[in-house]
């Protein structure tokens, strides 16, 4: 029987740099591996790695994992999981860590399944029954109504982890590791999708993930005008950014990428400011780590009061506009 | 060119029950009976991308459930709004399963139906959201699949499938056989016409037991788990409130800015 050793974090690259969740696995990884007294390896593939081995190592790796090649400039489960399989059977790690991302969703359940093991998605807390070493995986289920704990004894173990959920280390370009590439060949004959385009809907104004404010709208808004309209000119004048709970996107009043929730955006602004949305547990996963939330909404018993810190009952048509200008007022005094 | 489709669809209780009638109960969830069962969101999802392709192209939708005590008039659903079949895996053993054994009991089934161009599923259970299933029976079957679908057209033995992704969406073509992972994009689940309520009263649905998909009872639901659940908890959150009001809407609109400033939160 295989040794399984260690903490493997398949990492991600974004615009070429080590990408932010790839920290946060990082340093939930390292805290991991030292509980085990045992390496943390990281695998970085893509187009080409660059600089990016060495951030790992900043942020807590012992070892690094490069595989450069065309095929893995944009993801493809196909071209990625031949190289993730393969590199998972030679490092035989006890641990598997993958981001909660577009990627990770993806890849993490196909690795599992062809290992022939067990993955816990969407992660929120991770750590070693000490009596065991095994990895105790907490996540949500039953759309935020309640959290699950697992353990599973097939290896390796492997979960994917939320976006935010987990700290990065200090960057510290001291740390000393090692930088291998690994020789896997990709058999580019087996890619079976193709990737015809990549559409980039260009954000306007503030990103939502780095918005201080968002200024959120839900199916009580009725359409898409005020979104436009009365929201966007509360967002502009906090500097913040709209968002939306999921049917006005589903209805396509605002872009896809304006939802917020549990199989959407994953947001913790300072202030959020929930309009018209009931606060169904699906939508506040998204929300519930910021740090204020106000709400607005015509029916008292909305759930969303129960989220919030601040609330007016009332239709947001009379609230909204009442609210922004007093506060306009008192901003510019 | 008629297309063969395959949509898994769960029953799962209510997801937009009301968060407080959800209640952990020696480690199970339990709720009480006034929360109805109902075909996973996603799946309604999945299910519409089946009936969009049927629209213009023509085919065959089955529709398959794992589970045990079905509500035949809900799971029926599939059958109500265009569905041809509906084979339900259904039986004690398939309880409690984890997405392993989800999978290899949905993808043995699979199969045995043998022919399809088309598998869909939903992009996670509407009580578990794990993500997972899908693209286990893609592994097992061995079929290439794409996640987060929000279109889908089907021609020449190929798809052509639009997947979201966070800023934006690609535009991806695959070989068929193929599983396509549908999310809420695709648009909502048409209504039951009369006619199909009415043909759906007249169909039975297709049991299947472990037996009749060739596993042991060993390999599936609670047995066949190889995640195991240790706890089910509900983190305890204080909620207080604080309702300002006012003689009128916009007057307590207005006293809301003047707290907000007061508090220094804006
Ligand atoms: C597996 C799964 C995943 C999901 N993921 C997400 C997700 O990521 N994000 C998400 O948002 N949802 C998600 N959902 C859906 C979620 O369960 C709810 O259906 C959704 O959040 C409801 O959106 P809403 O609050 O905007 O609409 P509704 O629940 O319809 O609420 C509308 C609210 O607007 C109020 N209102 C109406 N008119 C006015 C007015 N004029 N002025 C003021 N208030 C008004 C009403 O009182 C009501 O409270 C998911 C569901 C499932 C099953
Ligand atoms: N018991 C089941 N019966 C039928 N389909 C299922 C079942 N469980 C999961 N699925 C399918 O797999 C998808 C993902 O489920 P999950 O991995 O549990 O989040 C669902 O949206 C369904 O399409």
């Amino acid at each position: 029987m295989a040794e399984y050793k260690g903490v493997l974090v398949c990492g991600e690259l974004a615009d070429g740099k080590l990408a932010s969740i790839t920290g946060e696995l990082l340093g939930c990884g390292r805290k991991l591996a030292d509980e085990l007294k045992e390496n943390l390896s990281c695998l970085l593939a893509s187009g080409a790695v660059g600089e990016a081995s060495k951030e790992a190592i900043a942020f807590g790796a012992d070892k690094v994992y490069t595989v450069e090649h065309p095929a893995l400039k944009e993801y493809q489960a196909d071209s990625y999981l031949q190289v993730a399989e393969k590199l998972a059977k030679d490092v035989s790690p006890r641990v598997i860590l993958i981001g909660q991302t577009s990627m990770g969703r993806d890849l993490a359940p196909r690795l599992a399944f062809r290992l022939g093991t067990s993955v816990t998605t969407d992660c929120l807390n991770l750590s070693i029954d000490p009596a065991t070493k095994l990895l105790v995986q907490t996540r949500p289920v039953y759309g935020g109504n309640a959290q699950a704990v697992f353990t599973s004894e097939s290896m390796p173990q492997t979960a994917t982890v939320r976006a935010k959920a987990m700290s990065p280390l200090e960057r510290d370009a001291s740390r000393k590791g090692e930088v291998i590439p690994a020789k896997i060949d990709i058999d580019t004959s087996k890619v079976r999708t193709k990737i015809v385009e990549t559409v980039k809907e260009e954000a306007v104004g503030i990103k939502l993930e780095d918005a201080p404010v968002i200024v959120s709208g839900g199916r009580g808004m009725g359409g898409p005008q005020p979104f436009q309209t009365i929201l966007k000119e509360l967002a502009d004048l906090l500097h913040g950014a709209v968002g939306a709970s999921r049917p006005p996107a589903d209805n396509g009043w605002v872009s896809e990428a304006l939802h917020i929730g549990l199989t959407g955006k994953i947001v913790a602004p300072d202030i959020y400011i929930a309009i018209a949305i009931s606060g169904a547990s699906q939508h506040t996963a998204g929300c519930s780590g910021s740090k204020h939330i106000i709400a607005i909404n015509k029916d008292p018993e909305a759930n969303i009061f129960r989220e919030a810190e601040f609330g007016v009952v009332g239709k947001y048509e009379e609230v909204v506009p009442a609210f922004t200008s007093k506060l306009k007022e008192l901003l510019a005094g | 060119m008629p297309v063969n489709m395959i949509v898994c669809c769960k029953q799962v209780p209510d997801p937009e029950a009301p968060p407080a009638v959800f209640k952990v109960v020696n480690n199970k969830m339990t709720l009480p009976p006034e929360v109805k069962p109902v075909i996973g969101q996603y799946e309604e999802f999945a299910l519409e991308a089946a009936l969009k392709i049927k629209d213009t192209g023509g085919g065959k939708i089955t529709a398959v459930s794992l589970g045990n005590n079905f509500v035949r008039d809900v799971i029926k659903k599939s059958l109500a709004v265009g569905a041809d079949e509906l084979i339900l895996l259904e039986d004690s053993a398939f309880e409690d399963g984890d997405s392993w054994s989800t999978a290899n009991a949905l993808a043995a089934a699979i199969k045995k139906i043998g022919t399809y161009d088309v598998i869909f599923c939903g992009r996670q259970s509407s009580d578990w959201d794990a993500g997972q299933v899908g693209l286990g029976i893609a592994e097992i079957l061995g079929i290439p699949a794409v996640t987060l679908a929000r279109k889908v057209e089907v021609s020449d033995g190929k798809a052509k499938v639009e997947r979201v992704i966070p800023d934006g969406y690609q535009v991806i073509e695959l070989t068929l056989p193929a599983l396509i992972v549908v999310t809420s994009g695709i648009g909502a689940l048409r209504y039951a016409t009369l006619k199909g309520i009415m043909a759906a009263a007249k169909k039975q649905p297709v049991v299947w037991k472990p037996a009749d998909i060739g596993l042991e009872p060993s390999k599936l639901g609670a047995a066949g788990r190889r995640s195991k659940l240790d706890k089910l908890f509900q983190p305890v959150k204080e909620s207080k409130c604080e309702m300002i009001e006012g003689e009128t809407v916009a007057e307590a609109a207005a006293k809301l800015a003047v707290r907000l400033r007061e508090t220094k939160l804006l």
